[in-house]
């Protein structure tokens, strides 16, 4: 069990996080964003920024500095919000969030502190993992760990699968996949679309330790950010797309989509 | 249902065709290596188990054959020739000058090529999508063989069509691995640890058995078992195998027999 | 982009006569070979990678003598290029090699994002491009790759003349931070270009011999048969220039500047006609209001049936001897 008072700070900060999430999304007027994912890692990466990496908001480039990747660029409504929770950026940046000109796009992209890879075609963020666990260990920083978010339908790439086995090969166990298993994409569940399921027997065969878990009970995500690993670690995180949102939970159509008015004030009533 | 010794024989003159076609193919040489562990296989696949008229090359009902580890072309004329499909002209010309018949299959199905190939780990798509289009078309008779090599798995592309067979409910499909443990730089362990490949393939959904490949009797047991899933028979072969300096030799993915060698690997092969 | 000269000869590597014959006979591998073991002692930030062609790439040798500096991925060309970004990402300099027909197309996605969009120092080598490896069938052919690569942003492209060209692209290219592809044709025994050292700058284009009538530009190992055809049109009485145009991206556009003067320029490569090396001069040329007329020769749009090396340039009429003979057939035209 983690202290409760880490749980509920990591908590409160996930709680903040979805209303900066659905304040991006309801700014961003008729264009769409990608909701459903951003809200379903909510308590995935308020949990890991508030309570598990180590960062210099002052020195976003620090050497010894734990990275994060998010493979599932879409989802970056919930990286800016971590980004701005953790100080790396400023809030008030959050509300140029799609604007024309501005450095929060609808995707990762360089140029802003926090995001080590631009983001956006899904499959390529683990072989960048582990590029980045291979050049860590020959500099000898044992301290730094890398974290990559995967959508589970992302991990229908084939890439994922090449970069999966290449990192069992070469003993990465400072790499950490956290693959976001809400059970939807585009064209609808997981299941029906293109069926990966086992999960963790698939990683396990690709030579992974694996655990699963609730990922919106923090105390399950600390432990497993928490956990001892002698080979690449994947982190099965079943979630719910769209979570906190009543009208948007488990719904394909709220993997893109804008926020009425309407939805924009349900929305802050539910989150409280 | 012939005889092991007749399957043998079989085997046998494919392994000579090979071993002809590299040497005739004089300075650009062949890939022997991989062809002679594909042999047996090949010889109980077109000696006993595929349907196919070569009166009738392009019936609607013959089990398609895609030899996905394309480089091992020249066993694949040798087995063509033996099921009528390509003349001992053929085979006496190929590898040389203009001859259709090159290091890598061009696809020409009235003589038994379904598809062209070289860019290893596509043919478990090809085969996906033949075996779909079989499917829809009402056609239960046709069955699908893929043959895929070892090193080939490092392939995300293969990946993504190993997830996708099941999940369309392909059981006309199966895949036969060339496990030989070598490929181009080296051994599969050193190269990319191929980790618990029936377990990856398992946790697909796929029946999976392991034989040893040079076992004409037993490689046509497990192809003759009838299961209700696509199948993957990891077939458990030697690189080279039937020409005693090329087995188990790295240096024999692909190489050149002068006159001396190609006499010694007949000697080998009709000792064996 | 940043451009610094590699004016590399003066470390470990002797571009002597000798050296420069049996480089040759090497062919493109043992060039690589030579430039990653120069590369290997000086620059302790270079990473050699591959996807399963350690062996038929030519770094054995360096996987021997610097344990660990070279990464196999396996036949996973998408990881490859993933994997060399990270790598780069954290200050390491990646020369990742496959088949130039996989750059092309196989991790092209992969190139885009991490070379051309994010712009990390990766070293890309395309080997066997053309039709060296063409005895293997069109899988094996790298047709497109100058066209796909030059339509990338952000990619320098290189196509080295012979093996002495190769060793100073490469290390001329780790003098630089920019993402690079580098694009290896000819076999062995490659036929030489350079038969002592000269200066290699990317961007800038070598004269490799005046001429009053007309301007071979070529690029990669059609710059040896440019010079075949050069020297049979003499006899012919037509005076013909050859450029090599050694960086197809960025164009040395002031070396066809110099050129406009000639009744005709004529682009020859080992690619594809469409998008390559004579599209390059055809799209600059465009913008000029006096422009000379401008025939491409390389491979038309088709793919080749397999066969050897030699068989195929014959069949895409890329010999000296034929190339002499189209720009004949083009002047009489005129």
């Amino acid at each position: 069990m983690v202290d409760k008072e880490i749980v509920d700070v990591c908590n409160a900060s996930a709680a903040r996080m979805r209303r900066c999430i659905i304040d991006m999304a309801f700014r961003a007027g008729k264009t769409e964003t990608h909701l459903g994912g951003s809200l379903s890692m909510t308590e995935l990466l308020a949990g890991l920024y508030k309570g598990i990496i180590c960062f210099r908001k002052e020195d976003p480039d620090w050497q010894e500095r734990d990275r994060v990747i998010l493979s599932k660029g879409h989802a970056a409504m919930a990286l800016y919000a971590a980004l701005a929770e953790s100080g790396i950026i400023e809030e008030e940046e959050l509300e140029f969030f799609k604007k024309d000109g501005s450095r929060l796009s609808a995707h990762p992209s360089l140029g802003l502190p926090g995001i080590e890879f631009a983001s956006g075609s899904l499959g390529q963020g683990l072989s960048q993992g582990v590029g980045v666990c291979i050049a860590l260990k020959k500099m000898n920083n044992r301290k730094s760990r890398v974290y990559v978010f995967l959508g589970d339908g992302e991990c229908n790439e084939g890439s994922v699968w090449e970069a999966a086995a290449s990192a069992a090969h070469y003993g990465l166990d400072n790499l950490i996949a956290v693959i976001d298993m809400n059970g939807l994409q585009y064209d609808g569940s997981t299941g029906t679309v293109l069926n990966m399921e086992p999960m963790e027997q698939k990683w396990q065969a690709f030579g992974w330790e694996t655990v699963s878990i609730d990922g919106h009970n923090m105390n399950e995500v600390l432990e497993a950010y928490m956990q001892h690993h002698h080979v690449p670690l994947a982190i099965l995180a079943r979630t719910v797309k769209g979570k906190g949102i009543s009208f948007a939970e488990n719904s394909r159509k709220y993997h893109t989509a804008s926020l009425s008015s309407e939805q924009y004030e349900q929305a802050i009533r539910e989150l409280g | 249902m012939k005889s092991r010794e007749e399957l043998e024989a079989m085997a046998r003159r494919i392994r000579l065709s090979i071993a002809q076609m590299t040497w005739q193919s004089g300075l650009k040489g062949a890939h022997l290596g991989g062809s002679m562990s594909v042999t047996d296989i090949l010889a109980v696949l077109y000696g006993e188990i595929l349907h196919y008229d070569v009166q009738n090359p392009l019936s609607p009902e013959r089990d398609r054959l895609i030899l996905s580890k394309a480089h091992a072309a020249v066993a694949l004329y040798a087995a063509l020739h033996e099921a009528g499909f390509l003349s001992k002209d053929d085979i006496d010309h190929a590898l040389q000058g203009d001859s259709p018949y090159f290091e890598h299959p061009k696809m020409d199905p009235t003589h038994g090529i379904e598809f062209s190939g070289g860019s290893l780990g596509q043919g478990l798509s090809l085969g996906m999508g033949t075996a779909l289009g079989l499917k829809m078309k009402g056609n239960t008779a046709a069955k699908v063989y893929v043959i895929l090599g070892d090193g080939e798995c490092d392939e995300g592309q293969i990946w993504e069509a190993a997830a996708a067979v099941p999940h369309f409910g392909l059981t006309n499909v199966t895949v036969i691995v060339d496990d030989n443990g070598l490929q181009f730089d080296g051994r599969k362990e050193d190269i990319l640890k191929a980790g618990d490949p029936a377990a990856r393939w398992a946790s697909l959904g796929y029946d999976v058995c392991t034989v040893n490949g040079h076992d004409v009797e037993a490689v046509r047991a497990v192809l003759l078992r009838e299961t209700e899933k696509p199948r993957v028979i990891i077939a458990k072969t030697v690189k080279g195998k039937g020409v005693s300096f090329a087995e188990n030799d790295v240096t024999w993915h692909t190489g050149r027999l002068t006159d001396e060698l190609y006499q010694e690997a007949i000697r080998d092969i009709n000792h064996d | 982009m940043n451009r610094r000269s590699g004016n590399w000869g003066e470390k470990l590597i002797d571009f002597s006569r000798r050296n420069i014959r049996i480089w040759s006979l090497l062919g493109p591998g043992g060039a690589l070979s030579t430039a990653a073991m120069e590369l290997g002692e000086v620059k302790p930030e270079v990473q050699m990678m591959t996807a399963d062609l350690n062996y038929y790439s030519g770094l054995k040798r360096f996987s021997k003598a610097y344990p660990g500096r070279l990464i196999n991925v396996g036949i996973a060309e998408q990881n490859l290029i993933g994997v060399a970004a990270g790598l780069a990402k954290e200050g390491y300099m990646p020369f990742a090699n496959t088949y130039a027909s996989f750059c092309a197309s196989r991790c092209v996605d992969q190139i885009r994002v991490n070379m051309a969009y994010m712009k990390l120092p990766i070293k890309l080598i395309g080997l066997s491009a053309g039709l060296d490896a063409g005895v293997l069938g069109a899988t094996h052919m790298a047709v497109e790759d100058l066209a796909v690569m030059r339509s990338l942003p952000n990619i320098t492209v290189l196509s080295p003349a012979d093996c002495t060209e190769i060793i100073k692209a490469i290390l001329a290219s780790s003098e630089t931070l920019d993402p690079t592809y580098i694009r290896l044709t000819g076999p062995m025994n490659m036929p030489i270009v350079y038969n002592e050292d000269y200066d290699f700058q990317i961007g800038k284009a070598v004269e490799i011999r005046q001429g009053r009538d007309i301007c071979i530009i070529a690029t990669g190992s059609m710059v040896y048969h440019a010079v075949r055809a050069a020297e049979l049109l003499e006899i012919k009485g037509i005076s013909c220039a050859v450029i090599n145009m050694h960086t197809v991206k960025p164009l040395d556009t002031e070396a066809v500047d110099a050129m406009q003067d000639k009744k005709m320029i004529v682009t020859v490569e080992e690619a594809s006609i469409i998008g390559g090396l004579g599209s390059a001069v055809a799209e600059y040329l465009a913008l000029q209001k006096n422009r000379p007329y401008q025939i491409m020769l390389g491979i038309r749009d088709s793919f080749p049936t397999a066969g050897s090396y030699d068989y195929l340039l014959k069949q895409c009429r890329l010999t000296g001897e034929q190339i002499a003979e189209d720009i004949i057939s083009a002047l009489s035209r005129e």
